[in-house]
This record gives C-alpha cells, sequence and structure tokens, in this order.
C-alpha cells in the first residue's frame, strides 16, 4: 500500500485512542520508575534526594539481588523448556482426528482459564506432606514423606511445576493453532514422498511450526522472567533460605518489607532492561532460523 | 509402470456415499482422466488410489498387487496437488530431492537426478530459491518436477491446471502430454474441465455423484454421449438437450430428450451447422460427412435471443417453444412442451458466416442422423436417429 502524506492527519487521529492507553498505562509508569531510580527516599515515598546512578550501583552489587537474578534463571531454565516441549507434545497428540478427541482439547487448554491462586491452591495440596497425594503414596509403600515446599532443595523445583503445569494450557493453545495452520496437504505429499511420522514432524511440522514455537518462547520467557504469584502463594517470604526468591519476589520485598521505593525502583528498571534485551536477542535471533510464510511474488491481496 | 485397477470401489463418509461402485481399468502406460463437478467423487479416487483414504468397499490394484491397507508411502506412486503442496521451509532443490532420501538414494546420485529433472523442466536457474519466490507456473513445474524425479509407477494428478491462467493452462496441456509420452507411466488425472479431459486424456472416466457414467476415448463419449449427464457435460457449448416426445418411438409421445450438438444445428438461410451449406462445407477439414449427410429435419420455429462472436465461431442462442410457438409438433418430434415455457438452444456458425439478429424468427434444420435421444432416466436410446428418421 501507498502511503501518502495526505493520509498523515488521519492516522494521527487513528493512533490517538491506543497512545493514550499506551501513555497512561505503559509509558508513564515506565518513565516515572526510571525516574524514582534516581531518588533515595524514605519508606513512606517523601523525602526525595537526587542520587543519580548510585542506586542502580547498589542494586546491581547487592548479593540479595545477585542471588535472586541466579534463582530467576534457574526458574526460567526449569519452566520454559519444559512448558514448550510438553505444550508442544500435548498439541500433536490432539491434534489427531480422533472421537471425542474435543474433549481432550478442553481439558488441556483449561490450564490458561485457571487463576494463579487456584492453581496455587490446588498444588498447595498436591504438595502437601500429610494431605498430598504423592506423599500418601509414598507414606503407604514405607518411605518418609517429602515436603516439597519447606525444604531448599525442592522448593523451586516445586514452584516450577506449578508454573510449567499452568503454562501448558497458553502452549497448547497457541501450539494447536499453529498445527491447524499447516496444510494437510504438506503432510499427505510427504507420506506420498515415502516418508513416516517422525520424518514428517521433523521435517514438515517443526520448520511451519517455527514461528509460532518462537512466539510460545519469547511469551514463557517473559512470564517466567515475571512470575510472582505462584512464588507468594507457595512459598511465602522467598522460600526456605530464599530459595525461590525469584527478580519479583525482590522487588516486592524491597517495597514492603525493607521499605525502601528508590532502590526497588532501580530493581525493576534493571529487570525491565534485561527483559528487553533476551526478548531482542530471541528475536533476532530466532529470526533467522524461523521460515515465516511469504506471499508469493505478485499476490498482493 | 504399472496399471492401476479399482474393484467396486466405493467410500462413504459417515452418511454420505462419496464413492459409489466404480469399476475401472487403468492399462499401463495409459493417460486416463477423471472428470466430473465438484463433488462428484473423482477426486476420492484419486485419493484412494495413492493411499491418503482407505476404500470403504472394494479393492484397489496398482500393478499385480491388491494396495488396500498399504500406506500412501509404501506405495511408489506420485501426486501432484491443486495447489502443489509445495514444502514452503524448502528451496526448489530440496522440494524436489525430498523423495529421494527415504529411498536410500546417495547423496551424490540425489544431486544428479535432481540437476537432472530440473534442467528437463527449465527449472535449473531456480534450484536455490523458496516456493514463494516462484510465479504460478513455475511452482506447478517444481510439483511435477518433485513427482518425477523418482520415477514412480503412477502419476496422480488432482487438477494440476486449474490455479493457472487460460493460456499457461493451454500450453502446460501440451507439455504434460508430450511428457507422458516421453516417460510411458501410467497417469490418472483429475479434473472438471472438459477441455483438458478431452484434449489430454486417451480415455475419459465421466463422474457424477459418486458414480462412474461413462469410460470411452474422448471421441466416444463426445459423440455417443451414454446419459444425459454425460450428453451436457462434455461439449462446449455443451450439448442441447430438448424436452421432446417421438411418435412410434417407445410408444407415442413418451418423455424422451432430444439433444442435438451446437454445431449439428442449422439455421435456414445462414451458414451453419456443416450439411450442405455453400461455402463452407470446405472451410473444415474434419467433416467427411459434410456432402454425405443431408439435413432431413422438419424446420423447427424459434427466435433468435443473442448472438456471441468468439472470433473462430459465432454461437447463436435460440429460443425454442415457449409462448409464441406453443407445444410444437413438426412431423413426428414435439418439441418444447409448453410447460416447459420454451427451450434455448445454441447454434455454432464459422466466425466468419453472416448470423441473424436478435428478436428475428428463424428455423432450425439438423441431420437426423445427429440426434441423440434419451429415454425418460435419461439413459441413451440407440438408434433414435434412424427412428425420427424414418418419421420425418
Amino acid at each position: 500500500m501507498r502511503r501518502s502524506p495526505r493520509d498523515l492527519p488521519l492516522a494521527a487521529v487513528m493512533l490517538i485512542p491506543s497512545a493514550v492507553v499506551f501513555a497512561v498505562w505503559a509509558f508513564y509508569p515506565l518513565v516515572r520508575t526510571v525516574q524514582l531510580g534516581f531518588y533515595r527516599q524514605d519508606p513512606f515515598g517523601a523525602h526525595r534526594t537526587w542520587v543519580g546512578f548510585d542506586q542502580y550501583r547498589e542494586a546491581l552489587s547487592l548479593s540479595a539481588f545477585r542471588h535472586s537474578l541466579w534463582v530467576t534463571v534457574v526458574y526460567v531454565s526449569l519452566t520454559v523448556p519444559a512448558s514448550l516441549l510438553l505444550g508442544l507434545g500435548l498439541a500433536v497428540l490432539a491434534h489427531q482426528q480422533l472421537r471425542g478427541i474435543r474433549v481432550f482439547r478442553t481439558i488441556f487448554s483449561s490450564t490458561v482459564a485457571t487463576s494463579v491462586a487456584v492453581a496455587s491452591l490446588l498444588w498447595l495440596v498436591l504438595l502437601h506432606p500429610s494431605l498430598g497425594i504423592y506423599n500418601q503414596f509414598r507414606r503407604s509403600v514405607g518411605m518418609a514423606p517429602v515436603d516439597f515446599l519447606n525444604n531448599p532443595a525442592t522448593a523451586l523445583r516445586a514452584v516450577a511445576l506449578t508454573t510449567v503445569w499452568q503454562n501448558l494450557g497458553l502452549v497448547f493453545i497457541v501450539m494447536i493453532a499453529g498445527l491447524q495452520s499447516i496444510p494437510d496437504e504438506l503432510h499427505e505429499a510427504a507420506r506420498l514422498d515415502g516418508h513416516g511420522a517422525w520424518s514428517r514432524f521433523r521435517r514438515i511440522t517443526v520448520p511451519m511450526l517455527s514461528p509460532t514455537i518462537a512466539f510460545a518462547l519469547v511469551v514463557l520467557v517473559i512470564n517466567a522472567f515475571q512470575s510472582f504469584g505462584q512464588i507468594d502463594l507457595l512459598t511465602p517470604n522467598g522460600g526456605p533460605l530464599k530459595s525461590t526468591n525469584v527478580l519479583v519476589y525482590q522487588l516486592y520485598s524491597t517495597v514492603y518489607k525493607t521499605r525502601d521505593p528508590g532502590l526497588a525502583s532501580a530493581q525493576a528498571v534493571v529487570l525491565f532492561a534485561i527483559i528487553f534485551v533476551l526478548s531482542m536477542a530471541q528475536v533476532v535471533f530466532l529470526d533467522r532460523r524461523v521460515h515465516y510464510a511469504q506471499r508469493p511474488a505478485g499476490d498482493e491481496r | 509402470m504399472a496399471q492401476v485397477h479399482l474393484d467396486h470401489l466405493g467410500k462413504r463418509f459417515g452418511d454420505v456415499i462419496a464413492v459409489d461402485d466404480v469399476t475401472l481399468h487403468v492399462a499401463d502406460g495409459e493417460f486416463v482422466v477423471l472428470l466430473g463437478p465438484s463433488g462428484c467423487g473423482k477426486s476420492t479416487v484419486l485419493r484412494m488410489i495413492a493411499g491418503l483414504e482407505e476404500p470403504t468397499t472394494g479393492t484397489v490394484t496398482i500393478g499385480d498387487e491388491i494396495v488396500n491397507g498399504l500406506d500412501a508411502k509404501e506405495r511408489d506412486v506420485a501426486m501432484v496437488f491443486q495447489n502443489y503442496a509445495l514444502y514452503p521451509n524448502m528451496s526448489v532443490r530440496k522440494n524436489i530431492a525430498f523423495p529421494l532420501g527415504p529411498r536410500g538414494i546417495p547423496r551424490a546420485e540425489q544431486q544428479r537426478l535432481v540437476d537432472q529433472t530440473a534442467e528437463s523442466l527449465g527449472l535449473g536457474a531456480l534450484l536455490d530459491r523458496k516456493p514463494a519466490q516462484l510465479s504460478g507456473g513455475q511452482r506447478q513445474r517444481v510439483a511435477l518436477a518433485r513427482a518425477i524425479v523418482r520415477e514412480p509407477r503412477v502419476f496422480l494428478m488432482d487438477e494440476p491446471l486449474s490455479n493457472l491462467d487460460a493460456k499457461l493452462r493451454s500450453q502446460t496441456r501440451v507439455e504434460l502430454v508430450a511428457l507422458q509420452h516421453r516417460l510411458r507411466t501410467t497417469f490418472v488425472y483429475v479434473t472438471h474441465d472438459q477441455v483438458e479431459a478431452m484434449t489430454m486424456a486417451d480415455r475419459i472416466a465421466i463422474f457424477d455423484a459418486g458414480r462412474l457414467q461413462q469410460v470411452g476415448s474422448p471421441s466416444e463419449v463426445y459423440a455417443r454421449p451414454a446419459n444425459l449427464f454425460v450428453a451436457r457435460f462434455v461439449g462446449s457449448p455443451p450439448m442441447n438437450t430438448l424436452p421432446a416426445s417421438a411418435h412410434g418411438f417407445g410408444g407415442d409421445h413418451a418423455e424422451h430428450t432430444l439433444g442435438v450438438r451446437p454445431e449439428h444445428l442449422h439455421i435456414d438461410g445462414f451458414a451453419g451447422g456443416r450439411k450442405n451449406i455453400d461455402g463452407f462445407a470446405g472451410g473444415r477439414n474434419n467433416s467427411d460427412d459434410v456432402t454425405t449427410r443431408r439435413v432431413d429435419t422438419p424446420a423447427l420455429p424459434a427466435f433468435v435471443r443473442f448472438c456471441e462472436s468468439l472470433g473462430h465461431e459465432k454461437h447463436v442462442t435460440c429460443r425454442v417453444g415457449g409462448a409464441d410457438v406453443d407445444g410444437l409438433d413438426v412431423d413426428g418430434i414435439d418439441v418444447g412442451r409448453a410447460d416447459v415455457g420454451g427451450v434455448d438452444v445454441i447454434v455454432r456458425l464459422p466466425g466468419d458466416a453472416a448470423a441473424p439478429s436478435a428478436a428475428d424468427a428463424v428455423s432450425l434444420r439438423f441431420a437426423s442422423e445427429d440426434a441423440h435421444w434419451f429415454d425418460a432416466q435419461g439413459v441413451r436410446i440407440d438408434d433414435g436417429a434412424r427412428v425420427v428418421g424414418g418419421n420425418a
């Protein structure tokens, strides 16, 4: 489509609603947070003193912050690949043309409609040392129960498990939509060309699904970096020995427990920068490996 | 190379019968076109040969082997899809080489086969492009290359030309026929385009509503359509059909249908048809009967509705019967009964012939030998022409 300068005023008018929404809910808080990071404040947000980059330096050198960054990285690597692979696997299974498959599709996608609070409560019971089904099984065979959420060695993995469970619905929906957009003829042609199911999955499904996988990956990484609800509900206070003290929980503690809004703002900006750089890196990196469907030359619809 | 034999083949999708008791033999090296309107079951038949659908009843034999239950990849057949089904993530080279990998052909040999096939189809310069960067015609040739590179026993084609423009389509038709002559492989080709069927096929199998209507050479199905459906489907413009009764033919005033091809109709006073018309008879070299056949039927009154010129020929649409010529009964043929309010027929005239104008009253004639008769069920009645001639 050709753009003419005469269209600019109209384009500007059309952009106003979303520009207003973005300005109020995204740009202003962002700018304000960056600004607050430059001021030292008392616990009530008053008595501001300009300290420049001091607070940013402090945030980065704080051992609690560094520890929470490490916990977050472990948490991301525990949740993202597992969510992606399991979600893709379920989607491939549910993509078969079988009687009653819709029931499974509904079940598999249902976790997307479950709130963090409900999911956490559910897993709190499942993982409970005396009520949980796994520990009941352990006891029935004469083994000692495990208190997953209060053990520093298992707490993060237990929280990661609940996160993977909750991610499955979203990944499943995205993946099954991606699978359905792959034309059946491609699989039929590949069958006639002599390729079996695994070869077709590797050479047709995965490349054709690559934009979907890339999208899911970026979203999952961002979500994982921003996780808070399940951490707070399952392992209050950052878990045993701070073993589940992820970045957002560290932020939260800085604001509401340490009562240092200035430092928390600086930490928030660092978190934003990490997520931003990671997302950009993923987009650039994946763009070269992803096959995007292109319209044929001359097909201008 | 292999023969294909379909024996009482049937396919149901739930309550819908897509293919109903089809028996068809395709000889080794033969080019058979499955022709019919959309939804007639022809593509389902093709997919059952390919192994993409399992028959509900009957058997598919390829070569000497019944292939029911054998997966598509075991059947050694190649298929060209309507939208080509090229792998969009692979280059043209990889697309063409894709069927070679599973056959355990060494890399170097794959390379040689791909180059050779691409060269033979004029794709040599496009090997590193992706399908999205190709034109429709080029994509079609890549699909063809992918099919021929592995020398399958049978080629299956599902409307491979329908996404091409008219000019490219007629050019590709010729190329496909040449290709089939070169490869001498069995071709089963599905189309709804009767021009493709007439020009390419050794034999045409015509389908309607899941049933095989007629199998024969293009000239056979054109000259002796087995039923009304075939008569109306084959030929462009199609055969004119009129509700008609013939005295002394299956009982007086039996509800029959008379069919006359547009080129067999003649307008009195105008150079039409090919019968005894001065200045036209010499113009066509396929009309061996020009001087031997006689326009012997009585004149049917009609009026001209409109005349279309295609350059090399003219199509004159005339209304027979209707209010003006109610219950027309002309010497044994009772045409255009009042209850149908008249019937439009098309007369094909040579392009340089003078043509009547709209609303002109004209008389139509034809040779009784050129008349086709169909009974109330639409089935061809043989010797119909002779009977009409005898009454005239």
